[in-house]
């Protein structure tokens, strides 16, 4: 039997090898419940990536409520706004963005349900030189991707360090090449939050959900003791 | 408070004489005997129907807010999401439905197999519960469809083009069935009709057959025993008890602890780690983006890798629907006389055994891309899989049983003094987990509470 079990695990990797070459993906050690860190990524998503890619199924009013904005606090965020009705869209003309870059942004709404905050956490702060692509840089984990480094001013430039793996050069690691204006690690805590702020918006209801589940489950434990004994009472005269 | 009464059983009497209540009530509940040894497998059926009952309820409120346009689908769902007071809870409560009306219904079907219940006088409570199983699978694979995400269009795409594999016809039954060249607007509407009306209908049709032809024949139970053979003079079957309320309360006890964890899925882990729910699914479905992978949901993936293990397309097909429909012929391909596996021949147990293992094994392959090993053990899996039916006509007669008692094992035997290979295992298991620090945490707050009952004055007599 244990022998079985140990050529099974040898057997393993043949079929859950990873691909050669990509990244290790990271995780941001996110928490929706931390408040603060998610205003401060919803004002990072605003400034730098809500021109072009909406959250169109992200209400303002909804983000007000549950990242406890105040009503001017909004109107600065989004100065377009006359009464805060809607949800998150972008200015952007589809066609316009394939125009300029060959396609359109995807909307995020639910982007980090179906990606993963691990992917997105490492795909934002992977990207590298590559003078050959239209933008000055590629992505170590989104190959040949079509969007600009949006932070290359805070992280600094990246190089790849390549390895020879039979004749083709594959990316081991990423290296520094230039500052940016924040240092690493504060560098990798505010895209943190930002990732933060995606997986609240790929779906808001999970703060009201966790919170409420513990109560569901109390009441389910408690009705499972009385049916319990119920069961136990019923039965005591079947022998 | 009498005439209370009187006024009760006048009522009652006026609806007896209009419509046999109090016959149906008792033939089928209050007088329907029950053997006294159902064990933990006998949960599944009334589970069943209580996860039936959740869908239909949850998909009514589901229906109420859902747009089926494949422009509006996917937003309509965020929206129940998002928007609709308690949309999240209704949805997920549809969501991880599906998947535990599967797993139960695995189980479910599982116990019958291990207990012998498909076999004579049952071989139609079989038939139809195999029919309800193949018409859940219809349901599950068109509610799929619905939400319109990218696996919900690329899943129901490879299933449909299946059919395109068929000679001559293919091509225009494939067309036929999306009602268009592609699956679009007009697929996502007429899988709308048939998983809201049609197939529930059967569904629920089709249990109340199953639970009529049950009824006619009585259950089986882990001994494999009929209890309506021996009877007292009453013609009260002496093994069996009657189902209310014995059985009610102890199947509301079972209803608790299944709903424990199923809302420990919904409020924790909705999407359960991609299985219940499918991470690409939360990408609009774009008929112009192949994803890299495409897998069905978990629940379909055995049949999904006895497709992958046939090298051409059209025996792919024929290879999956075979390995459900041989499901309805276990009645007369099992040979054995002994009905239980606690009194049938090693031979039984490897086989079902092997089978389950095969099961699982190729629901695992079924979510993983396929590779040349992976491919291998699909193959060798699927031949583990139909050999367990093919050669169970020859395997079932050679079969060296145990003699079955007169009466059930009453009362049950306890763990510690049961004997086998399987049971060894168990007891080990058990070990395992009690010996971990988080039962033993788990261990500790029980013991706390109940001195804590003890101690207070009201809540002790509840112990």
């Amino acid at each position: 039997m244990k022998r079985i079990i140990v050529t099974c695990l040898l057997l393993w990797p043949f079929w859950a090898s990873a691909e050669l070459g990509a990244p290790p993906l990271e995780s941001p050690g996110n928490d929706v419940y931390d408040t603060e860190s998610l205003r401060r990524g919803a004002k990072l998503y605003v400034e730098r990536c809500l021109g072009c890619h909406s959250l169109k199924h992200m209400r303002y009013r909804r983000l007000q409520q549950d990242l406890g904005f105040s009503e001017e606090e909004i109107k600065q965020l989004f100065p377009q706004l006359e009464r805060i009705v809607g949800t998150m869209t972008t200015a952007m003309d589809p066609k316009d963005a394939e125009r300029w870059f060959g396609v359109a942004a995807p909307d995020l709404s639910e982007r980090a349900r179906a990606l993963g905050t691990d992917w997105i956490y490492t795909y934002l702060r992977t990207f590298y030189v590559d003078e050959a692509r239209p933008f000055g840089v590629n992505n170590w984990v989104f190959k040949d991707v079509a969007m600009p480094h949006v932070f290359g001013d805070l992280q600094g430039e990246q190089k790849a360090v390549t390895q020879d793996t039979g004749g083709m050069p594959v990316i081991v690691r990423l290296e520094q090449s230039k500052p940016g204006k924040l240092p690493p690690l504060e560098f990798d805590r505010t895209v943190a939050d930002l990732v933060n702020f995606l997986d609240y918006a790929a779906e808001p209801a999970q703060l009201e959900r966790r919170s409420l589940g513990k109560w569901v489950l109390l009441f389910l434990l408690i009705f499972g003791f009385v049916s319990y004994k119920l069961k136990k009472a019923y039965w005591k005269d079947i022998h | 408070m009498s005439k209370c009464k009187q006024y009760g059983t006048d009522l009652l009497a006026w609806i007896d004489e209009r419509f046999p209540l109090s016959k149906v009530w008792n033939e089928h509940m209050a007088k329907y005997y029950a053997p006294k040894n159902f064990n933990f497998w006998y949960f599944f059926g009334s589970l069943a129907l209580l996860v039936l009952i959740n869908q239909i309820v949850t998909g009514i409120w589901l229906t109420m807010n859902y747009k089926p346009d494949a422009k509006l689908a996917f937003d309509s769902v965020e929206a129940i999401m998002r928007d609709i007071n308690w949309g999240w809870l209704i949805r997920y409560m549809h969501s991880t439905g599906a998947s535990m009306f599967f797993i139960v219904i695995y189980l479910h079907i599982f116990r019958g197999m291990m207990y012998g219940s498909f076999k004579k006088p049952r071989e139609l409570v079989w038939l139809l519960g195999m029919s309800l199983y193949l018409a859940l699978m219809a349901e599950a694979f068109m509610g799929y469809l619905l939400p319109w995400g990218q696996m919900s269009y690329w899943g129901a795409n490879v299933i449909i083009s299946l059919f395109s594999a068929i000679p001559l016809i293919g091509e225009d039954l494939a067309t036929w069935v999306r009602g268009d060249f592609l699956i679009s607007d007009v697929t996502l509407n007429r899988f709308f009709s048939f998983h809201v009306i049609a197939v529930p209908l059967i569904i629920v049709g089709l249990v109340f057959l199953h639970i009529v032809a049950l009824h006619k024949v009585g259950s089986n139970n882990p001994d494999g025993i009929e209890i309506k053979e021996k009877k007292d003079a009453n013609g009260v079957p002496l093994d069996g008890i009657p189902f209310h309320p014995y059985y009610t309360v102890k199947d509301l006890f079972g209803a608790v602890v299944f709903l424990a964890i199923c809302s420990w899925i919904i409020f924790y882990s909705p999407e359960f780690g991609g299985y219940f729910l499918e991470h690409p699914n939360f990408i609009p479905a774009d008929p112009l983006k192949t994803p890299e992978h495409i897998a069905p949901v978990w629940y379909f993936t055995p049949f999904y890798s006895i497709l992958r293990a046939i090298p051409s397309k059209f025996g792919g097909m024929v290879a999956m629907f075979a390995s459900i429909l041989i499901l309805f012929l276990l009645p007369w391909l099992d040979r054995c006389q002994v009905k239980s596996i606690r009194y049938r021949g090693v031979i039984y147990k490897v086989a079902l055994g092997s089978f389950v293992v095969s099961f699982i094994a190729l629901g695992y392959l079924g979510t993983i891309p396929p590779t040349p090993t992976a491919a291998f053990f699909g193959t060798f899996f699927t031949i583990v899989y139909f050999g367990f039916f093919l050669l169970m006509p020859i395997y079932t007669r050679m079969e060296i049983t145990k003699p079955v008692p007169d009466r059930v094992v009453w009362p049950p035997k306890p763990l510690a003094a049961r004997e086998g290979w399987v049971w060894d295992q168990v007891r080990k298991l058990l070990a395992a987990v009690e010996s971990t620090s988080a039962w033993r945490q788990a261990d500790g707050y029980r013991q706390k509470i109940q001195e804590f009952m003890k101690n207070n004055k009201y809540l002790r007599h509840f112990l």
